[in-house]
């Protein structure tokens, strides 16, 4: 298994692979030494969005889910789980973090800066008229 | 023999099954074969001692001593364990089978129990059931994926299903006063249970890859619900009361 070369740390993790160590065997999946990672998300309530927690390594999506059970749901209120393969993510480049300043002044942007408050209390009592006329 | 009695009966083997087969699966812990499943295989121990102590709890309202004195202070000849529950965890193979046989037929018994007449009992079967089915969906995945997984996997799991086979009829060892529970709605007995444990297993072996042994192998060992236990059981009490012995007020 962990051949001894000069320290390299030998991961399947995303996190440590993402973290372009030289050397090591991190994508060896083929060659059986470890099993792919599968990136788990967690819902705690029926309804709400599920949320990305952590990985497992599994060599399937069945197994995936019985360990993210255990690994994730054990001590948390849970309602639902999925997990899919790390290999599926595509994630944009540190490098390129840039493009997410935007510049700030662009206020009609915002949601907030609507005014549209005043027109939804309009509807609602347009609608409660007409509920009340029929 | 009464009711009471036979409720008892039934209480000490459903408990002590669980603590024995608790204590067992979590000789693995540190040992597993990936972390994931060291964790999730722990977990599932610590569930079944969890739930021996709700069983002992209701045997202590019943007028018998306390669940850590339960536990701890008796021999082997006073546990009323099958003997599956208490063989040496083995290989992997060995140890996921005697899981997968074990925790089908428990979670038949939970099933059954959770319309049980003594309402103590149904309550605690309806509070352990998820628990007890995730066992069963981490022991059929584990099964299903060895079973047929490669030449070498499939014939390890089909060997140490055959070697468990004997044992695992044993869980079912009639008691004193079968009558008795089914007839006061307790329980449906373990001639029934046995029944029903065989209509569920059967198609997921096959399924797996996996054959029972042919019926006219077929020897269940009894004598573990009365006592009789192999060589294995008394190495396990004595390690696990350990700290116990040392100190019986020892808290953690």
């Amino acid at each position: 298994m962990a051949e001894d070369n000069n320290n390299e740390i030998e991961s399947l993790d995303p996190r440590i692979s993402r973290a372009s160590l030289t050397g090591g065997n991190h994508n060896d999946v083929d060659g059986l030494i470890h099993f792919q990672t599968f990136e788990v998300f967690h819902q705690s309530k029926r309804g709400t969005h599920h949320k990305h927690v952590g990985i497992v390594h599994a060599p399937n999506p069945d197994m995936a889910l019985l360990y993210a059970k255990e690994q994730y749901a054990r001590r948390e209120k849970t309602a639902n789980i999925w997990v899919a393969p790390s290999s599926s993510i595509s994630s944009t480049e540190y490098e390129d973090d840039d493009i997410f300043s935007t510049t700030p002044e662009k206020l009609y942007r915002n949601p907030a800066s609507y005014k549209v408050m005043d027109r939804i209390q309009a509807w609602k009592e347009r609608e409660k008229k007409s509920t009340d006329e029929t | 023999m009464d009711s009471i009695a036979a409720l008892k009966e039934l209480l000490y083997k459903i408990a002590d099954d669980q603590l024995i087969i608790g204590h067992r699966n979590s000789e693995w812990t540190g040992l597993g074969p990936i972390l994931e499943e060291d964790i999730a295989f722990s977990s599932m121990a610590q569930d079944k001692l969890g739930q021996s102590e709700h069983i002992y709890n209701l045997l202590n309202q019943l007028g018998e001593a306390d669940a850590d004195t339960v536990a701890f202070t008796r021999n082997a000849p006073q546990f009323h364990c099958s003997q599956l529950a208490e063989l040496p965890i083995g290989g992997y193979d060995f140890s996921l089978i005697r899981h997968f046989l074990f925790d089908f037929a428990e979670y038949l018994r939970f099933e059954a129990l959770k319309t049980s007449a003594y309402q103590p009992l149904a309550q605690v079967a309806k509070k352990f059931f998820g628990e007890i089915k995730y066992h069963t969906m981490h022991a059929n995945t584990w099964v299903h994926q060895l079973g047929k997984g490669n030449e070498e996997s499939n014939s390890k799991m089909q060997e140490s299903l055959n070697y468990a086979w004997n044992y695992a009829l044993g869980m079912f060892e009639p008691g004193p006063a079968e009558d008795v529970l089914i007839k006061e709605n307790i329980f449906i007995g373990e001639k029934a249970l046995q029944d029903q444990w065989l209509a569920v297993i059967t198609p997921l072996l096959e399924n797996s890859e996996l054959t029972i042994p042919a019926k006219a192998d077929w020897a269940p060992i009894y004598g573990g619900r009365t006592g009789t236990h192999t060589e294995y059981l008394q190495p396990l009490l004595s390690e696990m009361t350990e700290v116990y012995t040392i100190d019986p007020s020892a808290d953690w």
